[in-house]
């Protein structure tokens, strides 16, 4: 059982300090924010170093952050075997939002990141099966972004009611 | 806006091989659903077929998305969310809402009163009883014994009958609000649900003699979709259909929440008592065996709830919560439900995600139905319990 603080140490020493940023806001837990090349090697880390052992990806969340301008993942890891959490953030510019995919590392990831592409656009290199998920293939934008606007019409049918 | 057009996976199928008497065989593609009695609603299963076995399955999912991160951030109350969560896994609506309540009375910093906590107790367990007999019905139903999903349902009612009592409503309650409940249980609660706890111990047995141990159901159920506990761990699948692979994991006991600390029950695995551990024969027992700690719980709690106490005062007039977020789980008759809330403190939730436990559980399929028979993947659905209203949101 690690803190954040103590899982953020590991993870500076391991990747140098500057990849790495602590957030503590109340109430809710900490998290660590990781830049996007590096989230594939931190993840694999994280998941097989002995006394870390995050087996279990618990949610992958898009977010999108109007006033900044940027999209965002949020990945809520947890150890089966050590009983810790830990919350790792990866922010990204909305115009060019793409990052590795961790689904080699937890199966978990596949359809989360189907479906944070799907309503957010965000785009995960290197997964094997990059379509839409809960949208048909040919829908235009990306419903959970704060500037949606739904399309006027799909395939000839009236999409507002 | 760009146009996003992209295909699915090429499928390629095995050249033609000749069968030696002048026909050609080959491996086909067929859909099985949308609209299809097996699926549990609409779910589309595109299978690769070797003859009858099986040799790839892609799920399509998202005919009956609603968008409900979308809905969630176009209220402006925290409260009207509630319904939405309802709408999600509709047959086990108060275990939704006990999930978005404790999550944002976490974010908020709001304790409840005891009277409140074993109410809710009391509602989420009959509800996980109600869920699994529904589930175990359609299981059955799907193999094709048609008598148990009948005699389930006659049991079903009886807890729909107690929450009607409670909520005015049968399947979508809007019950357990942020804070508290909408109303106070009425004056025959505790009498309504220990009768019905007494009445319904013993057609668990009887449901083991009609279905579980019926020869025909364990040669259709035992060694078929194995799912073994590290590919389950690794897809996140979680409920009983992990702890049916023989893992004990249950939120319950294993990441506190409520009160379910001063209870004492146990926690099923499967143990291959059939053929293999994490069949399909493994996660129908788990759900059985569910029941009777559910209903282990549910007398527990009846003891040691106390009578006096405001169900509605720990609910705060305007939910305002303080910016920041928090992601917090509970064990729904499915598995893990997570709630990933975000609040920039206004009244509007800026971001509600909900992590459904049978969109997880669902994404094991085309790994577990490799190499089994078109009939089997029947039994595999059924055993991993969906409910597309939790798979599409």
């Amino acid at each position: 059982m690690k803190t954040a603080e103590e899982l953020h140490r590991i993870l500076a020493e391991k990747f140098g300090e500057e990849l790495f940023e602590l957030k503590q806001d109340e109430p809710a837990a900490p998290w660590i924010i990781v830049k996007a090349e590096q989230i594939r090697e931190v993840s694999k880390f994280l998941r097989d170093e002995p006394g870390l052992r995050f087996d279990s990806l618990m949610c992958l969340s898009g977010v999108h952050y109007p006033k900044e301008n940027a999209l965002g993942v949020t990945y809520h890891l947890f150890s089966t075997s050590e009983k810790h959490k830990l919350t790792l953030k990866v922010i990204m510019p909305e115009e060019d939002a793409h990052l590795p995919t961790v689904e080699q590392i937890w199966k978990t990831a596949d359809w989360h990141e189907r479906e944070a592409y799907d309503m957010f656009g965000i785009r995960f290199d290197g997964h094997p099966d990059p379509r839409r998920i809960l949208c048909p293939d040919d829908w235009e934008g990306y419903p959970l972004r704060k500037d949606y606007r739904v399309q006027e019409f799909y395939r000839g049918m009236k999409v507002e009611y | 806006m760009t146009n996003v057009k992209e295909k699915g996976p090429e499928v390629t199928l095995s050249p033609p091989v000749d069968a030696g008497n002048g026909l050609k065989t080959q491996e086909m593609v067929i859909n099985m659903g949308p609209q299809h009695p097996s699926t549990h609603g609409v779910l589309r299963m595109e299978l690769t077929l070797n003859g009858e076995i099986v040799t790839r399955a892609i799920p399509h999912i998202g005919y009956l998305h609603r968008c409900f991160e979308k809905h969630s951030e176009a209220m402006n109350d925290y409260n009207k969310v509630v319904p939405y969560v309802d709408r999600m896994d509709y047959v086990a609506a108060m275990n939704n809402e006990l999930g978005y309540a404790i999550a944002m009375e976490r974010l908020m910093d709001i304790q409840v009163n005891d009277r409140v906590e074993y109410i809710r107790v009391l509602m989420a367990e009959l509800q996980r009883i109600a869920s699994h007999l529904l589930a175990l019905g359609t299981f059955g139903l799907d193999i094709g014994a048609f008598t148990p999903f009948l005699y389930c349902f006659i049991e079903r009612e009886k807890i729909l009958d107690i929450f009607e009592k409670a909520s005015g409503a049968r399947l979508l309650y809007n019950y357990i609000w942020i804070g508290g409940l909408m109303n106070d249980v009425p004056a025959d609660f505790k009498t309504d649900t220990a009768a019905f706890v007494k009445s319904f111990r013993p057609k668990i047995k009887e449901l083991n003699d009609l279905l579980s141990h019926n020869k025909i159901f364990i040669d259709r159920t035992a060694n078929v979709g194995v799912l073994p506990d590290k590919v389950a761990i690794n897809y996140g699948v979680s409920g009983p259909s992990l702890r049916g692979s023989g893992v004990a994991w249950d939120l319950r006991k294993d990441d506190h929440y409520s009160i379910y600390d001063r209870f004492e029950y146990d926690v099923i695995v499967g143990k291959g008592e059939m053929g293999t551990v994490g069949d399909c024969w493994d996660r129908y027992i788990v759900r059985v065996w569910e029941m009777e700690e559910s209903l282990k719980i549910i007398e527990q709690a009846l003891d040691q709830m106390p009578d006096e106490g405001d169900v509605q005062e720990a609910i705060p007039k305007k939910i305002r919560p303080p910016a920041g977020e928090i992601y917090c789980r509970t064990e729904t008759p499915r598995g893990e439900l997570g709630y990933y809330i975000i609040s920039d403190k206004s009244t509007t939730p800026f971001r509600v995600k909900a992590r459904a436990p049978s969109f997880v559980n669902l994404s094991v399929l085309p790994a577990i139905s490799v190499g089994a028979m078109v009939a089997d993947m029947v039994a595999i659905i059924g055993s991993i319990d969906i409910v597309l209203g939790e798979v599409d949101r």
